[in-house]
């Protein structure tokens, strides 16, 4: 240890550059600040895009200044969302959010900041690596932000040689043949060919980010720093790295045989087809194929969304209940378990794609075991808060309320995953609902908790609380009311990607007045909320720059990061890298004055410690 | 252009206003020697109350959401399996919402109720076997009794259908359906997306729809003789792009033709008899109260989904591969308009894959009569057979027109 830290401190010495420390940075800490405005950037679009197509759903065929405004006389002819754009936004909206917005940008930002910080080490096992991982990431980012501006195959006016118009129409997971036959033209041109482009490149990304996370957590612990002494928070950014690592290849292949199937008239998804009226010789491909190779990522990807954020509010929630996180070992077993089994579950989203049914039962089986260290993960929360001391910041409340989304979106899991249940709702707004809650609001409040609970780890100052009080409630109000009634409007039968429900007033005039309701009331809260964002935005940017400077250690909190210096060092520790003694959830031992007790502190005579 | 700029004003001015008063606040904190990281008691105890009343709110609103609205919006079950289906949802649904209620509010009411107070140290408390072992096999028994039901009723709705249930073909493509009765001796006859013509929509193969396949394909317009004559054609003078495509086109053709031959070599012609007293019906699926059926699906084009919402069923089309499903009518569509009360309700077939821009207006309407009047609609329906509307392309007719589009 003692030649590796000598290494670096000659290296502190050299002058850096404004480019090698604010662009192509190798420092960690400056690579997960640019994972997190990447991010931000991203979410806040694909937020602009569901309020685009959310006011179509609830005023149908109205004029919209807002609407004409953000998507011009093409798209919005007289203020009414064009049909194709309708799916291009929300295919668009879909993708940003579950790739960008949540694994790339909470993935990235937090493995980044926190692996080597709690785990003391000077960096990533490969800085230069890791700054690969961004700017794939970044770039994947842009080509997917600029394939919404396609507009005959041109952006900007810049001729790309190909046709279409608008981004990628087809959902966000982009089932051949719709996405296979660019000859169906709209966004199956130009536009899904820069999807397809996009994911690669964020795919090559995320692995390259992946390797270096696993090699970092198995690798560079500090002394004393045991697997069973490693915060929650790394065992789920170590699973989720694996989980990426053995997943998003598979998504990679997917990928380029529909590339192939497109481009080299190949015919690994597509079979018997006629496009209007070509007749096309593709005999012996599988739709199926697609799917099971997309959800065999797809599902783990629900995972690699979530664990990050159940181990960022295992933190949060340990630290300022005051108390050790409740049951560690079964909490670090649940992510173990979930993590298996997140690979032997894809097949509950093709209950009904004409898979065999047996087949099907296997799924049902596997599915739901998965609610089982889910409850354990609960439970160990509920009993977290039980008898504790706890101190309301920003990031505690946007904890709590990610455990109860988790639940609340969870519950409706179980329905889902019994197939004879999923028949009559299976791709209506049900699905919608219970997705966005469980895996898209809890990852979301995951993320807003780490950041406003790390924010002074990062920049040095700390976030306004008061403001964060209101985005918090605005935030958790409104997506409740978002979400919630989805539910209802799914159990009414209608289904996703619906441009609008004109079709029930052909066959159910009280449905259609109860779709319509709810989906006024959805639509309300969906603004309310991204107006509440405003708050947010203002108070990050603000307090980057001008909030008050950060104590070392503002929660009083365990783990290593809060013994680093408030302003970012090259290496992180100054002098030595600290040696850890004890597990991360010393709050509040009885016999010691402080209720807290850092990892780094030595047991004193009088301590045991707690069994690893 | 004016409006635009006033309100881009009004939002930079806003966002300054409002940093001055964070400011404000700030300096205002600092002389009472608050540290921003240091949540004063009030501000926490006014989090923990909001806590209780957001749980308020949340249960408040699910109450009103069901008292409203119901929690199943379709209304009761139109079919057989649906009935069952409908069972086992009530079932999970008590028990979810029983979970979603308790730990909701122990979640919330904990974070009410341990609010850091003065004097008040967090009790020491890092695990506990039999607690876990608890909350370990309590949900897995319950889950045991949700995998075993939903298993069964699985087994039941998947299984082959009844040995008398009436065969109907189901045709998807952007944007419409067309429904296929297998006629008399309730057989539906073999199909290939190859022998497509305008009279033959769903390329249903006989040995007269080959040979006209053929045919069209060799003869007709814009067939394989016409682009050999116009890529051979000196006097004509083709641009590259043009020929290339040309080229490309009596490559696909000669492709499908060399399998048309294949399939009228192998074709047994004492198959037409299935396929010639096939009926095609479009706009409206006409069936009859209680009476079996099998479904089998196609898909021309993309992935469609048949999504009959009141009968509980749902299977995707797939382009290439061929799905089926059953149920059993049990309300006629009058019985079910007097139970809805609504007169002009009606049952429905939607599209609930998403497949293009029109996809939400993909449906067809389903209508459920009871056995005199199917009968009676039947008997007229049955003049109306593939053969009878069948017309063998000539040579003025190409292969490839499609069936129109709507």
């Amino acid at each position: 240890m003692a030649s590796h830290h000598d290494a670096h401190h000659e290296h502190d010495h050299h002058e850096e550059t404004f480019v090698s420390k604010y662009i192509f940075s190798q420092d960690h800490k400056m690579i997960a600040k640019q994972f997190l405005m990447t991010a931000v950037f991203m979410g806040l679009v694909a937020m602009m895009l569901s309020i685009l197509f959310r006011i179509q759903l609830a005023w149908p065929g109205e004029k919209s200044e807002f609407l004409h405004f953000f998507l011009g006389e093409y798209w919005a002819p007289n203020g009414v969302l064009q049909e194709d754009m309708y799916l291009g936004l929300v295919t668009i909206h879909g993708t940003i959010m579950v790739f960008f917005l949540l694994t790339g940008g909470l993935s990235g930002t937090f493995s980044n900041l926190l692996i080597p910080l709690q785990l003391g080490a000077r960096d990533m096992a490969s800085g230069f690596l890791n700054m690969l991982s961004f700017w794939f990431f970044f770039a994947s980012s842009l080509i997917m932000f600029l394939s919404l501006f396609i507009f005959n195959g041109s952006i900007f006016g810049i001729d790309l040689g190909a046709d279409g118009n608008g981004p990628a129409m087809s959902g966000w997971t982009v089932y051949p043949p719709l996405s296979a036959l660019p000859q169906l033209g709209g966004g199956a041109g130009l536009g899904m060919t820069m999807w397809l482009i996009s994911m690669a490149i964020f795919i090559a990304g995320s692995l390259l980010g992946s390797l270096n996370y696993i090699v970092t957590v198995l690798n560079l612990r500090t002394a004393g720093m045991s697997m069973l002494r490693m915060p929650l928070t790394i065992w789920a950014f170590f699973v989720t790295a694996i989980l990426g690592v053995l997943s998003f290849p598979v998504l990679l292949s997917a990928a380029l045989l529909l590339i192939m199937d497109r481009l080299a008239g190949t015919s690994f998804y597509l079979s018997d087809i006629m496009v209007g009226s070509e007749m096309l010789t593709n005999h012996g491909g599988s739709p199926l194929l697609f799917q099971h190779l997309f959800w065999f990522l797809g599902h783990p990807e629900v995972y690699i969304v979530l664990l990050p954020a159940l181990g960022l509010s295992s933190e949060i929630i340990a630290t300022n209940s005051r108390k050790p996180i409740f049951g560690y070992k079964a909490m670090v077993g649940s992510i173990l378990a979930i993590g298996f089994l997140s690979f032997i579950v894809w097949g509950h989203h093709m209950f009904i794609t004409g898979m065999n049914p047996f087949l099907g039962s296997v799924f049902v089986f596997t599915t739901l075991l998965i609610a089982i260290p889910s409850a354990v993960k609960v439970f160990n929360y509920i009993t977290t808060l039980w008898r504790g001391s706890i101190v309301f910041t920003p990031a505690m409340l946007f904890a709590i309320a990610l455990v109860s989304t988790f639940i609340t979106g969870g519950v409706t899991g179980i329905i889902l995953a019994d197939s004879a249940l999923d028949i009559a709702i299976h791709d209506t707004y049900f699905v919608v609902a219970h997705f966005h809650i469980v895996m898209g609001m809890s990852a979301v409040f995951g993320m807003f908790a780490g950041v406003y609970h790390w924010f002074p780890k990062m920049y040095g100052r700390m976030m306004n609380t008061r403001m964060g009080y209101v985005h918090f409630w605005i935030t958790l109000v409104g997506a409740y009311g978002v979400f919630f009634p989805m539910h209802f409007v799914g159990l009414a039968g209608a289904p996703r990607r619906y441009y609008n429900y004109s079709v029930y007033e052909t066959f159910d005039t009280d449905s259609y007045a109860m779709i319509m309701d709810l989906n006024v009331i959805i639509t309300t809260f969906a603004i309310i909320a991204a107006i509440g964002q405003a708050v947010f935005l203002f108070n990050f940017f603000y307090s980057i720059f001008r909030g008050p400077k950060a104590p070392q250690n503002p929660w009083k909190s365990n783990t290593l990061e809060w013994t680093t210096p408030v302003e970012h060092v090259h290496g992180n520790w100054p002098g030595e890298l600290p040696t850890v003694h004890r597990w991360p959830y010393d709050y509040s031992k009885p016999g010691s004055e402080e209720d807290f007790i850092p990892q780094n502190v030595p047991l004193k005579d009088w301590e045991q410690e707690e069994a690893h | 252009m004016e409006s635009k700029l006033i309100i881009l004003g009004i939002i930079v001015l806003g966002a300054i206003a409002i940093a001055q008063l964070t400011r404000l606040y700030e300096l205002a904190r600092k002389n009472r020697k608050e540290e921003e990281h240091e949540i004063p008691n009030r501000d926490n105890y006014l989090n923990s109350k909001l806590m209780l009343v957001f749980n308020v709110f949340q249960f408040g609103g699910f109450l009103y959401l069901v008292y409203k609205y119901g929690w199943t919006g379709r209304g009761p079950s139109a079919s057989l399996e649906g009935q069952s289906t409908d069972w086992l949802l009530n079932l999970n649904f008590i028990i979810i919402i029983l979970v979603f209620f308790i730990t909701n509010f122990l979640l919330f009411y904990f974070a009410y109720k341990y609010v850091r107070r003065p004097g008040v140290k967090a009790y020491y408390f890092s695990h506990s076997n039999k607690l876990e072992l608890l909350w370990t096999s309590v949900p897995a028994v319950v889950l045991a009794v949700i995998i075993i039901l939903g298993l069964k009723t699985w087994n039941e709705i998947t299984a082959p259908a009844a040995k008398d249930a009436v065969k109907i073909e189901l045709y998807a493509q952007r944007f419409n359906w067309t429904a296929r009765y297998a006629g008399m001796d309730n057989t539906l006859g073999r199909s290939d997306y190859k022998l497509i013509t305008a009279s033959n929509e769903l390329g249903l193969i006989t040995s007269a729809s080959i040979d006209s396949s053929i045919n069209a394909m060799m003869q007709g317009p814009d067939g394989i003789l016409d682009i050999k004559k116009k890529l051979n054609d000196n006097d004509l003078v083709l641009s590259d792009s043009v020929a290339t495509s040309l080229q490309e086109r009596l490559d696909r053709k000669e492709r499908l033709i060399r399998l048309l031959q294949q399939m009228k070599a192998t074709h047994n012609s004492k198959e037409d008899a299935a396929a010639w007293n096939d009926i095609i019906q479009k706009d409206t699926l006409y069936l009859c109260k209680d009476q079996a059926y099998e479904f089998s699906f196609r898909s021309k084009d993309v992935i469609h989904s048949a999504y009959f919402p009141h009968f509980r069923q749902q299977m995707n089309t797939v382009p290439g591969l061929s799905t089926r499903l059953k149920f059993t009518p049990i309300h006629t569509t009058k019985e079910m308009r007097k139970i809805k009360n609504l007169a002009t309700f009606n049952y429905v077939l939607m599209c609930n894959k998403i497949c293009g821009g029109a996809h939400y207006g993909m449906k067809m309407i389903v209508v459920v009569m009871d056995k005199n009047e199917y009968q009676k609609w039947m008997k007229n329906k049955m003049k109306q057979t593939f053969r009878n509307s069948f017309i063998p392309a000539t040579a003025a007719a190409p292969i490839e027109t499609p069936a129109k589009e709507s």
